[in-house]
């Protein structure tokens, strides 16, 4: 991974000890150019995925079925935005600018995390987001509150303990439909049919077809391997199906005594790569619709910037005049 | 796309009365006033704020991780400043 | 993962609720008048907080999302205990949700203001501008209401408005007095719903028996405060009353506008696609 020139850099050796040592980096600290561009696009990348992913569950704000779940959407949105937030400006600490990291997000040259180009055709999505999606989320999310750049694990910090209700939010919906009626149970199941793959895939690819992951682990960015998050997930996720009468769609899922593990299937990797490269069922919209916000509000900063700018200079004026 | 941005601002939060304000994280916004508000929503929606600071984040002035060394390092061996440097017996109980 | 110590309230227990199912109003009031006046501040609550919430993830900035997510959330906290009022002291079985999404277009008592569409950021602006103008003092002097579930909704929503106020008029300052475009926008916004203010300060015959009874407030008695408000606002806005005399209304004996049938439509979808079920 190193070439000859930076691997007889002291600072770099330095640096190696420091991280591997489990030391923070903090944000003007000298670090190799990779780390902090490999941090640049994970962090951005990650504030994207929030604020793309207010969508698919923001869409379901204004057909709520009841008042006590419109608020509870509400306020979980509204935390994703904030997390999208977070994480911006934990990246602007690296000097990457929040304007030029969204710039890149709407001209389609960022990426975020595929598991939202996939629609929310019903109710019981919703159910399915926060139980699954949450659930993978905060599977990966919890080891980043100890990863090696200060302001990222400090937003991470933030992010999961903002969380621990979304995930809570969706099992109760999910709880809900399963114990409801016929209509609401078939609801129930088809969205689970519909998450759990995608979600199993939110992990990244197989440890063995992952060719950055080490590098990012040795630099304890990324403190466990893909595999490893993934088997996590389906061990806590199975019991929590079963509870809810609700059957996973994997004929090869089972209880392996000998591992103290579930075996399970291979995901679609195929459609998986098709979504990545953009042909997933929602990618142009999501995009779409974020550029439309975009776009329709340019008058609106424009203004405020306007405004900021008389403001201060009739404040230059008036003081000048005193 | 517009290419004109909102500044950026660092925002600290006392989370009582009796703590110090703390460095919270960033926000963007076009002044100081709709800075107040962005900080209120984004760092206080839990109930975790008593008051709010804001400051434009090109007025702060950070020390260069570089001069650590000179800064700090010759504090190290000022022992003198500590109680422990001094030797008082027993017998004369807490000081 | 799902750690029970996070645990939101359970079912039932949401304070927004238990305030509004105390199901006693003041002696000697007839309860029907407290149901209707109840639900036609619901629903001004109700009806707004929906509209506001149509922005998610479509506003003109992220931390915008979030203050105007923040403006709904406080505004539903409202309707949710006011309806659950109505639904306890009428006690024929109905609740929040209920009355919320069962209701045909005619039952709905908000004001023709509230309904009105997003528009562009400038009408969604004034048209929360227009409303806060008016339910600050509202809310203060709500907040003195004979009706303890009435004024304590009251109190606690009288913080909230202040700082809607807080936002929206800084926000219209700032659109008003911005570029030329957003001069334009601002003032066109402003053309187009400032009539629709005037229904905020009608009364009629059921709510002079409440004020009389001490559980309504008089709204004519705030029109001097919010003219106040509204025109200091206005001037630094840069932004003029326009001067017509067409003052829409109807929003109280259920008349209302073609957009709140669309409103409803997409509200009130799931309970009717699916009765009888539990959510």
């Amino acid at each position: 991974m190193k070439d000859a020139l930076t691997a007889t850099d002291p600072r770099e050796t330095a640096f190696e000890e420091h991280v591997s040592a489990d030391g923070q980096v903090e944000p003007k600290d000298w670090m190799p150019e990779a780390y902090r561009k490999t941090l640049v696009r994970q962090i951005s990348q990650h504030a994207h995925s929030e604020i793309i992913g207010m969508q698919p569950e923001g869409n379901w704000i204004t057909r709520a079925p009841s008042l006590r779940r419109k608020v509870a959407l509400i306020a979980k949105v509204q935390d994703e935005a904030g997390h999208g937030l977070y994480l911006y400006s934990a990246a602007e600490t690296l000097g990457a600018s929040r304007d030029d990291m969204v710039d890149a997000l709407l001209e389609g040259k960022a990426k975020y995390s595929s598991i939202f180009n996939y629609p929310t055709p019903t109710w019981a999505d919703i159910g399915a987001i926060g139980w699954l999606v949450d659930g993978a989320a905060i599977t990966n999310q919890v080891p980043l509150c100890r990863t090696s750049y200060g302001p990222y694990a400090r937003a991470m910090v933030r992010v999961c303990k903002e969380e621990s209700f979304h995930q809570r939010q969706g099992y109760e919906i999910m709880l809900q439909l399963a114990r409801g009626t016929d209509a609401q149970k078939k609801m129930a199941q088809e969205a689970l049919n519909r998450w759990w793959w995608p979600c199993l895939m939110m992990f990244g690819p197989p440890d063995h077809d992952s060719p950055n992951s080490a590098r990012s682990m040795a630099w304890k960015i990324k403190r466990h391997s893909n595999d490893e998050l993934r088997q996590r997930f389906v061990d806590q996720t199975v019991p929590q199906a079963e509870f809810l009468g609700l059957s996973i769609p994997d004929p090869d899922l089972k209880w392996n005594e000998e591992r103290g593990h579930y075996d399970f299937g291979t995901p679609p990797w195929d459609e998986f790569m098709e979504v990545v490269k953009g042909n997933g069922p929602c990618n142009r919209q999501r995009l779409n619709a974020r550029r439309k916000a975009h776009d329709d509000g340019a008058w609106v900063r424009e203004a405020a910037l306007a405004h900021a700018e008389k403001r201060r200079e009739r404040a230059e004026a008036a003081s000048q005049a005193a | 796309m517009s290419k004109q941005h909102w500044p950026l601002w660092e925002v600290f939060v006392r989370g009582k009365n009796g703590l110090a304000h703390k460095h919270a994280g960033s926000i963007r916004a076009a002044d100081g006033r709709m800075a107040l508000e962005n900080a209120r929503d984004l760092y206080t929606r839990r109930g975790e704020g008593a008051s709010l600071w804001v400051v434009p984040a090109e007025a702060i002035i950070a020390s260069a991780p570089e001069d650590k060394g000179e800064l700090f390092d010759p504090a190290d061996d000022k022992v003198y400043r500590h109680p422990t440097f001094y030797e008082i017996p027993d017998d004369v109980g807490h000081m | 993962m799902i750690d029970p110590q996070a645990s939101p309230l359970p079912a039932g227990t949401d304070p927004a609720v238990t305030l509004g199912t105390i199901g006693t109003t003041v002696p000697g009031v007839d309860a029907a008048d407290v149901v209707a006046y109840a639900l036609r501040l619901g629903d001004d609550s109700l009806i707004l907080g929906q509209r506001l919430s149509e922005w998610c993830a479509k506003s003109p900035e992220m931390e915008l999302d979030i203050a105007l997510m923040n403006l709904s959330l406080d505004l539903f906290g409202r309707a949710r205990t006011l309806l659950s009022h109505a639904a306890a002291l009428e006690n024929e079985g109905r609740d929040e949700d209920s009355i919320a999404f069962l209701r045909d277009i005619g039952d709905f008592r908000n004001v023709l203001l509230v309904e009105q569409p997003n528009g562009d950021f400038a009408e969604t602006i004034v048209r929360q501008v227009l409303f806060d103008c008016f339910d600050l003092p509202f809310q203060e002097a709500l907040a003195a209401s004979a009706d303890e579930t009435l004024a304590a909704v009251a109190a606690k929503a009288v913080k909230e408005s202040a700082y809607h106020l807080r936002f929206s008029a800084n926000w219209l300052i700032r659109l008003g007095d911005g570029t030329e475009e957003s001069h334009r926008r601002a003032q066109a916004a402003l053309d187009a719903l400032a009539p629709y203010a005037h229904e905020l300060f009608e009364t009629d015959a059921l709510e002079d028996r409440l004020i009389k009874a001490g559980v309504a407030v008089d709204r004519a008695a705030l029109r001097p405060r919010f003219d106040e408000r509204l025109a200091a606002i206005l001037k630094e806005a840069t932004l003029t009353l326009p001067g017509t005399e067409w003052r829409p209304t109807g929003g109280r004996r259920g008349e209302h506008s073609e957009a709140l049938g669309f409103l409803l439509a997409e509200m009130q979808w799931m309970q009717r696609a699916y009765p009888d079920s539990e959510w």
